[in-house]
């Protein structure tokens, strides 16, 4: 075969890798189905916090408390985070079973996504400072829920990737953790997508 | 220290404390019910120490990954379930019966029932009873060997366990919500209900809902991926098209619930504002986003029996299927109309009345595709050769009372009659009227039908039969009187009222609801009586009613890896045609090796651990919630860690089961469909084709 058979959308392993490459095929399947119904979630959690946006109830609103320039710095660091994870999957494909640039990315991409926690933990500090609590009003409530169940998804992502860098040492590169490391990288791409839409609705539409 | 080991849990939280301090009728029937459940629990103890059963039911059962078996765990849970689902159903009516101007029972007692039984029923009876029968079913007729994810199955029958173990613990320490199964806030927020009833019913709804939507995934997944080699989307069973359907409706319709529920848990635990009257919170949200899965749970509960019902009137009328491609449309037109008609629950919450008939329409459009089904099946069945076997008199039952049950909801899609009978017993007898007629029957024909591919013999005609007439009988004394009592005025969830116009109604209903009960035991006695007879009843072959699809190509019960070789599958009806054309019952060309999933107690980890923490958080015990989380995360960490998941069977030990088989078959006389409910039926079915 001169070409490979897509066999489920996204980054295919590649007739190069064997049974893996095949046996990926029905579980990248049902990620994306999982990923379908988590997106169920998060798009009910948007839903409530624009319906919820004049809920303020009298306390803080977005530009009290909102920090633009955080943000920013944010998007920065998760689009950027996504591209090294990108960069893990490459050499992964086509890193002949090489571990250590593979193993580089992942430790980059969790660093770049720990940084980007941190930066929303200061910011969630620096809002309760102000009184910006989820305890005083829908608006806030609805605020920390759709923020924090993103931060709360980046966080089991890096508790993941700590989790595949251990499989990776003990396992090593077999099939079952090339299948993955490929669903690792679905998630790692759709928190950035909801990100944009949590950017893009939360923040910009927040202060504009 | 006592609340950091115990949190708000005391002595006077457990069932008899209160029988103690005040004896009465109300905490005799609390303090006994949750005396049952404590003896329920000892007598299984007892019976697995006292006939050494625990070591088999934990390796044969518990830590199994066949689907087969999960299937009938599912369904034996059910049956745990419905029989409390049902024995509350009979105190509600005989409480009721008493009403006038007071009752036996206390609101407080009562609101506790309505609110159990409907969430039990829902969901703890009807949907592990259909993702039982598809889990057992559908690998068996697209001819796979198991699910695509056997220990995510496993799974999600732990998580869905560990939500009903407390509910029923809801009954030994402290009490369950009063809200209905609904749980509406702001009553089950914090200020007006700051005990432990909508906590209970928050995890329970979590962990189930989380168990369900994985289950969700492996169905679609299972459906969209294993299929044998030739069994294009246009040839699947009809029961495995609604199950493809319900499996879509499961992985879009569960998140809402989940969600929902755990708004509410962060209103009530860490004080935040979705759903509360002060600081912006707005409870109509709730009432939105419960429908959201609420709607669609209503198709997914029914589509799997419409499945059954396609089924069995093709094999008991032994003709094709009438209309197979309009069947296939009208499911997927179900399936995606329901996420378009949520807010018909709430037609007088306040929205504007364009928006109203916007919901109306759409309700009444999703009544079009339903009726093409049972002009589907009626056609299948005219000028069939109909036996009037147990599963065909549960789908009577459903012709005429599925109609009427209906025909209700279509008047009730009418925004202007919403606004009169709202909130009245007429719609309690309208969702009664199509969950039990609908859901119930269909998955009671389903097990019927299908017992003897499961367990190898067949159950009793005459018993079988019995229990239908009765659920049947029982029903219509139960609920159709419901609609003139809600016609009359009186309100759904009343705990006493004033009119004594109602008390002859209430008094039939009661009379109907004993029916039921005697149904239910009738179940119970036609399963042991089956048991008792099975080697006059036993059908080894397989093969007991003629059937059409691939599942009945196989021995009753199947082995452990469902087909010796993969079948290919070259039309609709594939073992249907393979009789007809004269060549059932073939050795396969080539026997392969095959692997299969290795037994796992991790399904058992998750569970114990989800209850544990189910538990901690519903008690504030936060150690305890704590052990349960990392339990769960632990657990799924240190699976990753396991590579050695699958066993090998060689293709030697699958050819020698197979011939044996084959042998058996050669040496057993085949029957016709006459003869098909006496003794002589072992299995085989004699070549008898429709002209």
């Amino acid at each position: 075969m001169t070409r490979d058979t897509l066999l489920h959308p996204g980054l295919n392993l590649g007739a190069a890798h064997g049974t893996a490459h095949t046996r990926s095929e029905p579980v990248l399947f049902g990620f994306w189905v999982f990923l379908m119904s988590d997106l169920i979630i998060f798009g009910i959690l948007f839903a409530t916090y624009v319906a919820m946006r004049d809920g303020t109830a009298g306390g803080p609103g977005p530009h009290e408390l909102f920090n633009l320039s955080s943000i920013a710095v944010q998007t920065g660091l998760l689009l950027l985070s996504s591209m090294t994870y990108g960069l893990a999957s490459l050499q992964l494909k086509h890193g002949n079973g090489q571990r250590y640039r593979l193993v580089i990315w992942l430790i980059i991409t969790a660093a770049l996504g720990l940084a980007f926690l941190g930066f929303e933990l200061a910011d969630f500090h620096s809002m309760a400072q102000e009184g910006g609590v989820p305890s005083r009003s829908g608006w806030l409530s609805a605020y920390y829920a759709l923020v924090g169940l993103h931060g709360l998804h980046i966080t089991l992502g890096l508790l993941w990737i700590a989790v595949m860098l251990v499989q990776i040492r003990v396992l090593g590169l077999n099939g079952l953790v090339k299948t993955r490391l490929l669903m690792l990288g679905l998630y790692w791409h759709f928190l950035d997508l909801v990100w944009i839409g949590i950017f893009s609705i939360v923040f910009l539409a927040g202060v504009a | 220290m006592n609340e950091l080991i115990f949190g708000r849990l005391e002595w006077s939280s457990f069932f008899i404390h209160e029988f103690i301090a005040e004896p009465s009728i109300d905490s005799a029937v609390a303090a006994g019910a949750g005396l049952a459940v404590v003896l329920g629990a000892l007598a299984l103890l007892g019976v697995l120490i006292r006939y050494r059963l625990w070591d088999r039911a934990w390796r044969d059962w518990l830590t199994s990954v066949d689907h087969k078996k999960i299937g009938i765990m599912y369904i034996v849970l059910a049956l745990v379930m419905m029989a409390r689902g049902v024995a509350e159903g009979v105190v509600m009516r005989a409480h009721q019966a008493t009403a006038l101007d007071g009752g036996v029972l206390s609101a407080e007692h009562f609101a506790q029932l309505f609110s159990t039984h409907g969430t039990i029923m829902i969901l703890f009876v009807a949907m592990p009873l259909l993702i039982g029968l598809i889990n057992y079913v559908v690998p068996l007729q697209i001819g796979a060997r198991d699910m695509v994810f056997p220990v995510m199955n496993q799974v999600s029958l732990g998580l869905t366990t560990a939500a009903a173990a407390l509910i029923m613990v809801s009954l030994v320490v402290g009490h369950f919500e009063t809200g209905g199964w609904s749980a509406y806030p702001p009553y089950t927020g914090a200020d007006f209900n700051p005990g432990v009833g909508p906590d209970y019913w928050i995890w329970a709804i979590v962990l189930s809902g989380i168990g369900t939507t994985l289950t969700g995934i492996n169905f679609a997944v299972t459906i969209y991926k294993s299929r044998a080699p030739g069994m294009h989307f246009m040839r699947m069973p009809m029961f495995t098209w609604t199950a493809l359907c319900t499996a879509i409706m499961i992985v879009y319709g569960m998140p809402p619930l989940t969600v929902g529920s755990l708004m509410l848990a962060l209103d009530r635990y860490l004080d935040f504002h979705f759903f509360t009257n002060d600081l912006g919170g707005n409870m109509m949200n709730y009432a939105n986003i419960f429908w959201m899965f609420g709607h669609p749970e209503v198709y997914i509960v029914v589509l799997p029996s419409f499945g059954v019902f396609s089924e069995i009137s093709a094999t008991y009328a032994a003709k094709r299927l009438y209309g197979y491609a309009s069947l296939v449309f009208a499911t997927m037109a179900i399936a995606a109309v329901s996420f378009t008609v949520w807010l018909h629950h709430f037609f007088t919450m306040g929205q504007s009345a364009s928006v109203n008939i916007a919901f109306g329409i759409a309700t009444m459009v999703i009544a079009v595709p339903t009726g093409v089904k049972i002009y589907d099946w009626m056609a299948t069945l005219y000028r069939g050769r109909i036996r009037l076997t147990a599963p065909m008199i549960y789908m009577l039952g459903f012709f005429f009372l599925f109609v009427i049950g209906g025909l209700s909801g279509v008047i009730q899609a009418n925004p202007t009659v919403d606004f009169q009978v709202h909130n009245t017993l007429f719609l309690v007898a309208h969702f009664h009227n199509v969950l039990i007629p609908g859901t119930l029957f269909g998955l009671l024909a389903g097990i019927h039908y299908w017992f003897p591919k499961a367990f190898g013999f067949r159950l009793d005609e005459r018993l079988a039969k019995r229990g239908a007439w009765l659920w049947i009988i029982g029903f219509c004394f139960t609920f159709l009187p419901l609609y003139w009592l809600g016609l009359l005025g009186m309100p759904r969830r009343s705990a006493s009222f004033s009119d004594p116009a109602f008390v002859p109604w209430m008094l039939v209903t009661l009379a109907g609801a004993l029916t039921l009960l005697g149904a239910f035991f009738t179940m119970l006695q036609t399963g042991w009586v089956s048991v008792r007879d099975r080697a006059r009843l036993a059908v080894p072959i397989g093969d007991p009613w003629d059937g059409r699809t691939l599942e009945w190509s196989v021995p009753a019960p199947p082995r452990e890896w469902n087909f010796a070789a993969t079948p290919r599958v070259h039309s609709r009806d594939a073992f249907a045609v393979e009789k007809e054309a004269g060549h059932p019952y073939q050795p396969a060309q080539r026997y392969t090796d095959i692997e299969m999933p290795k037994a796992t107690s991790m399904g058992m980890v998750v569970g114990v651990a989800g209850t544990l923490m189910g538990f901690g958080l519903i008690w504030h015990i936060w150690w305890l919630a704590m052990v349960g989380l990392l339990g769960m995360l632990a657990s799924m960490v240190a699976r990753g860690l396991v590579i050695d998941t699958q066993h090998t069977l060689s293709a030697a030990e699958l050819e020698q089961a197979h011939r044996d088989w084959l042998t058996q078959v050669a040496s057993t006389r085949a029957v016709t469909r006459d003869e098909e409910t006496t003794p002589g039926n072992r299995g085989l079915a004699a070549a008898d084709v429709v002209p």
